[in-house]
């Protein structure tokens, strides 16, 4: 059953929902994170035993419903990413959510969103990649408005409601139009018929820009990206931890696969339809703007929502620094691994974030002032989020993207990966502010920090040894992607 | 598997002690601390290696194991020692337990933290000398910047944060340069390297196989790559004008962060010149001899002099390390046995000697709470042991035979002399002998105005002799120092195994 790491999630879901539907008036916090977390790692489990095993790959990608859902090497990979994340995001619920109705609720929707996300990262037709989008996005609108007796929490939920759903509007006429001018969704026939769509070459390049567009609102890129701030500091921590890291990357998973199999390089390019050129443009954009505006923040949640975008922008240098016979596979397999590593250091970032709030000590960075005196493992932890997403050694995010800029040069895109390494050293200034509010400043007033919450710590402890040990063992995880996205181009 | 060893009982280390508490951080730090010495001085007892790693030689303690593969390179874990790392290994050892306990008395707030960077950084020290792996090497050399950051931003004076920031972006930047320079020497070596071993590039760079980059002529790619990595490492040295960051540093480091400052990560600056700029590009370095000797030249005199003119103990120690320094730099250029063998003999000395200077000082700051020139006077009436102690290292700093500095500089300019790589190099080596005369100016009226005299400090507090644990470090390090004085051939001989093969290069040197 080839599926199953997505069948996992989903049953997860309706397990969660009957615990909660036996009593529904009592609340056993324990009990229903403990099963959110048994089940995503499960599908971490049997999602990482099919990649090491070399299902979907080995022979071939194993296409499902008449190739509407395709399992292969980039779907597992994904799926890997968004376990993880979902996994301590639950762990993680447990203590945000104490005292908060709903808990069974939350717990469901969350991983109804996975579940979208996993299905998006397997999608193999346009129906699919449509539906499975708004699988992943219908939860977490509803998981950004959670805190419903909270102004901003409601105001970013209906933000991003609102521009979700005229995302998926453009999404949903780019793919009509594709549709019309090919005579199929699945994305092999797409392929194999836009070649042939000479007459409707127009249509065909306002399809591929509106699916695009549908693709840079879920990955939180320009000019799609405004709603990612508001929402994601709106929203409660760790559904920003969740929506900035699974599902940002699910919106890679899909644009790589929907981009890469469905409109192929040697067709469309000489066709007119440069799609790499205007990824490599949002790619220059998005982490510059990303950057530069994360850099004025004063709110660290909302510091980290920009770094956010920036950090959409590297990985689009995975589908920007494309081109026809080059070592395709080895850019987008770069872009992939940066996205597992990201997935732990800005998960663990978020979390941290969550703990603060729980702990409620305000969100800028003067609140954050000296806080390691009486905090010094998670401030440790955080310290260890911030240098590894900017690009420091010893952290994993040195390497992933030392692999991406690497990969970029060796395609012959030196100039992004200069954009990228320039980007990359100025974010260093606004990440270290934390750390030097945490470490180096006096503190302003006494904390009074009360309980330690200890499933949120031992999240953010996880997500820190994620983000190290993915230093040394980052060879196995590059080559997987690398292979994985190979498959692609073959 | 021993390197590993040390490596990972240190990092392990610095792990437990951060968790311990803080009452006994300090002890527990020191304890452990001494596994990583006895295992370097195993290594030292053990050492077999033959020759230059860098250039075909055989070094001991040798591990590769693959690590991965990008687009065609390989990157291994590759380390080893030979003749040049060994001794820095050995002073990183050393100079990190003694810095421990000789901050027992000044750190009294967050010790756990403070000890665990000091292991931590110590056991990213110990990688940065021994990896054999260009990617394996920047990790640990950038990893080395992160602790040092927190050890003067949290426990440092009232400039503190200023001072930790310009450290971290000057070097930061410097990395950078450098990471740039290297990497594009290695695109234009193309098929002839697959992985970013050092030794493969060194050997592929002397056997002048590099190659046009992107239109880039080989000649021109070899030169910039050369001015950019030297620049790299220059700022980490420091030579004068990169030199800016270092009295900042030092001045609010607390003492024992000051000593491995002085002690061990400059010599990271040099060691790295001499493992990338003078063993890979001999050819390029040889012409651009007259600038490098220049800046050596200024650097010493120019260091002297303002150490000359500082009213604070410790900027004068700071300064001084800018002028010995510039010996260092003066003897790589001049590409004679005594010339590198002395300057990484030097590196050795000045670790020992200006780590004694730092922790006198210290411990003098720790009783009188001052470190200017002006206010102390008569202190060898109140703290004649330690007194005692920093006229001895001031002697070792200004070459007095029979100490290691005197060893040190005694091969530089013999070296240096000796050099044939331009007519001049005699002319330099003469000015920058001249160097030594200021040195034993400042150390003087500095000692003369400290120590000597009746003491006239006001203080509500006494003024006494220092605590046991203050004296050990600093006797010890007196110790090695004129052990090495005495017998320079504990290192000389190994260092000169490794260098000669350097010298071996198919440039014009008559």
């Amino acid at each position: 059953m080839a599926i199953a790491p997505t069948v996992l999630l989903g049953l997860t879901a309706l397990v969660l929902l009957l615990v909660d539907s036996i009593d529904p008036d009592s609340t056993r916090p324990t009990a229903l994170a403990a099963v959110s977390v048994g089940g995503s790692v499960a599908t971490l489990a049997v999602a990482g035993w099919y990649l090491l095993a070399g299902t979907g790959q080995a022979g071939g990608a194993i296409e499902l419903y008449g190739g509407s859902l395709v399992v292969d090497g980039l779907s597992l990979f994904f799926t890997v990413i968004v376990a993880s994340v979902v996994a301590m995001v639950s762990l993680a619920s447990h203590d945000y959510l104490r005292d908060r109705t709903y808990q069974a609720e939350f717990y469901s929707l969350v991983l109804l969103a996975a579940t979208g996300m996993s299905l998006m990262a397997s999608a193999g037709s346009l129906a699919t990649v449509f539906v499975s989008l708004e699988l992943a996005s219908l939860p977490s609108y509803a998981l950004v408005a959670f805190l419903k007796k909270n102004r901003g929490s409601v105001e970013a939920g209906l933000k991003y409601f609102l521009v979700g759903a005229v995302s998926s509007g453009v999404l949903v006429f780019g793919i009509s139009l594709v549709y019309a001018a090919t005579g199929s969704l699945l994305l092999s026939d797409v392929a194999a018929a836009i070649g042939d769509a000479d007459d409707f070459v127009g249509i065909v390049g306002v399809g591929v820009v509106m699916i695009a567009g549908g693709f840079a609102f879920k990955t939180a890129s320009v000019p799609f990206h405004f709603w990612a701030p508001e929402a994601y500091e709106g929203a409660p921590a760790p559904i920003s931890a969740f929506l900035s890291s699974a599902s940002k990357a699910a919106g890679f998973a899909v644009a790589f696969r929907v981009f890469a199999v469905a409109f192929p390089l040697e067709t469309v390019v000489p066709m007119g339809i440069d799609w790499p050129l205007l990824f490599a443009v949002l790619a220059v954009v998005t982490m510059t703007l990303g950057n530069f505006a994360a850099a004025t923040q004063e709110n660290v949640k909302r510091m980290l929502a920009y770094s956010s975008v920036g950090h959409a922008g590297y990985a689009l240098i995975g589908l920007a620094a494309l081109s026809g016979g080059g070592p395709n596979g080895n850019v987008m397999g770069a872009s992939m691994a940066h996205l597992l590593v990201y997935g732990f250091m800005n998960t663990g970032a978020f979390l941290f974030i969550a703990m603060a709030e729980r702990w409620e000590i305000g969100r800028t960075f003067e609140d954050y002032q000296g806080l390691a005196t009486r905090a010094p493992v998670a401030c440790l932890a955080m310290t260890v989020f911030m240098f590894s997403l900017a690009g420091l050694p010893p952290f994993g995010g040195f390497l992933s993207k030392y692999a991406l800029f690497y990969s970029a040069i060796e395609g012959g895109f030196w100039w992004l990966a200069a954009v990228g390494a320039i980007n990359s050293a100025l974010s260093l200034f606004y990440y270290s502010r934390v750390v030097k509010a945490m470490w180096i400043e006096d503190p302003v007033d006494g904390f009074d920090l009360g309980a330690t919450p200890l499933g949120l710590y031992v999240a953010v402890l996880a997500a820190a040894v994620g983000t190290l040990v993915l230093l040394p063992a980052f060879g196995p995880v590059v080559e997987t992607a690398q292979s994985a996205a190979a498959a692609l181009f073959a | 598997m021993i390197i590993e060893g040390l490596i990972a009982v240190t990092f392990a280390a610095s792990m437990v002690v951060l968790l311990a508490p803080d009452r006994v951080a300090g002890r527990l730090a020191a304890a452990l601390s001494l596994l990583p010495v006895a295992g370097s001085l195993y290594m030292w007892s053990r050492f077999d290696a033959t020759g230059n790693a860098l250039t075909g030689g055989d070094p001991a303690f040798e591990t590769i194991v693959p690590w991965l593969e990008l687009g065609g390179y390989t990157l291994n874990w590759h380390v080893g020692v030979d003749g040049i790392g060994l001794p820095l290994v050995v002073l990183t050892t050393i100079l990190s337990t003694l810095a421990i306990v000789s901050a027992w008395t000044p750190i009294d707030d967050r010790q756990s933290q403070f000890y665990g960077l000091m292991l931590f950084m110590e056991a990213n020290l110990l990688g940065v000398f021994t990896a054999l792996d260009f990617f394996v090497w920047f990790i640990f050399w950038e990893a080395v910047l992160l602790p040092m950051y927190f050890l003067i931003g949290v426990w440092g004076g009232p400039r503190r944060k200023y001072a930790a920031i310009k450290f971290f972006v000057y070097t930061n930047i410097a990395s950078l340069a450098m990471f740039i320079g290297f990497i594009a020497l290695v695109f234009g070596l193309g098929d002839s390297v697959s992985s970013l071993d050092m030794p493969a590039i060194a050997t592929a760079l002397r056997a002048g196989e590099l190659g046009s980059l992107h239109g880039i002529p080989a000649g021109t790619l070899r030169t910039v790559a050369f001015v950019a990595m030297f620049l790299g490492f220059a700022v980490k040295v420091p030579i004068v004008p990169f030199h800016t960051w270092l009295p900042d540093a030092h001045v609010e480091a607390p003492s024992p962060v000051s000593v491995m400052l002085a002690g061990v990560l400059l010599k990271m600056g040099t060691y790295a010149l001499l493992r990338f700029n003078f063993t890979m590009l001999p050819e390029t370095a040889t012409q651009f001899v007259v600038p490098i000797a220049l800046l050596a030249v200024v650097s010493v005199i120019y260091g002297a002099m303002l150490a000359l003119a500082q009213q604070d103990l410790k900027r004068i120690v700071a300064y001084s390390s800018v002028s010995s320094m510039g010996y260092v730099i003066l003897g790589l250029i001049a590409y004679t046995t005594y010339g590198v063998g002395g300057a990484t003999f030097q590196m050795i000395a000045h670790g020992l000697i200006s780590g004694l200077m730092f922790m006198s000082v210290g411990v003098m700051y720790n009783t009188t709470h001052t470190r200017m020139v002006g206010d102390m006077s008569g202190m060898a009436d109140r703290m004649p042991v330690t007194a005692g102690i920093f006229v001895a290292g001031a002697f070792g700093y200004m070459g007095l035979p029979l100490m290691a500095g005197f060893a040190g500089e005694f091969f530089i300019f013999k070296g240096a002399f000796e050099s044939t790589v331009h007519a001049a190099m005699p002319l330099f080596t003469a000015a920058a002998m001249f160097g030594i005369v200021i040195v034993a100016g400042y150390l003087l009226l500095a000692m003369q105005r400290t120590l000597f005299g009746s003491f006239r400090l006001e203080t509500d507090y006494e003024v006494g002799p220092a605590a046991l644990h203050e004296t050990v470090p600093l006797a010890v390090l007196l110790v090695t120092i004129i052990v090495l004085g005495v017998a320079p051939d504990l290192f000389f001989g190994m260092i000169q195994d490794a260098v000669d093969p350097l010298l071996d290069f198919g440039g014009d040197l008559s």
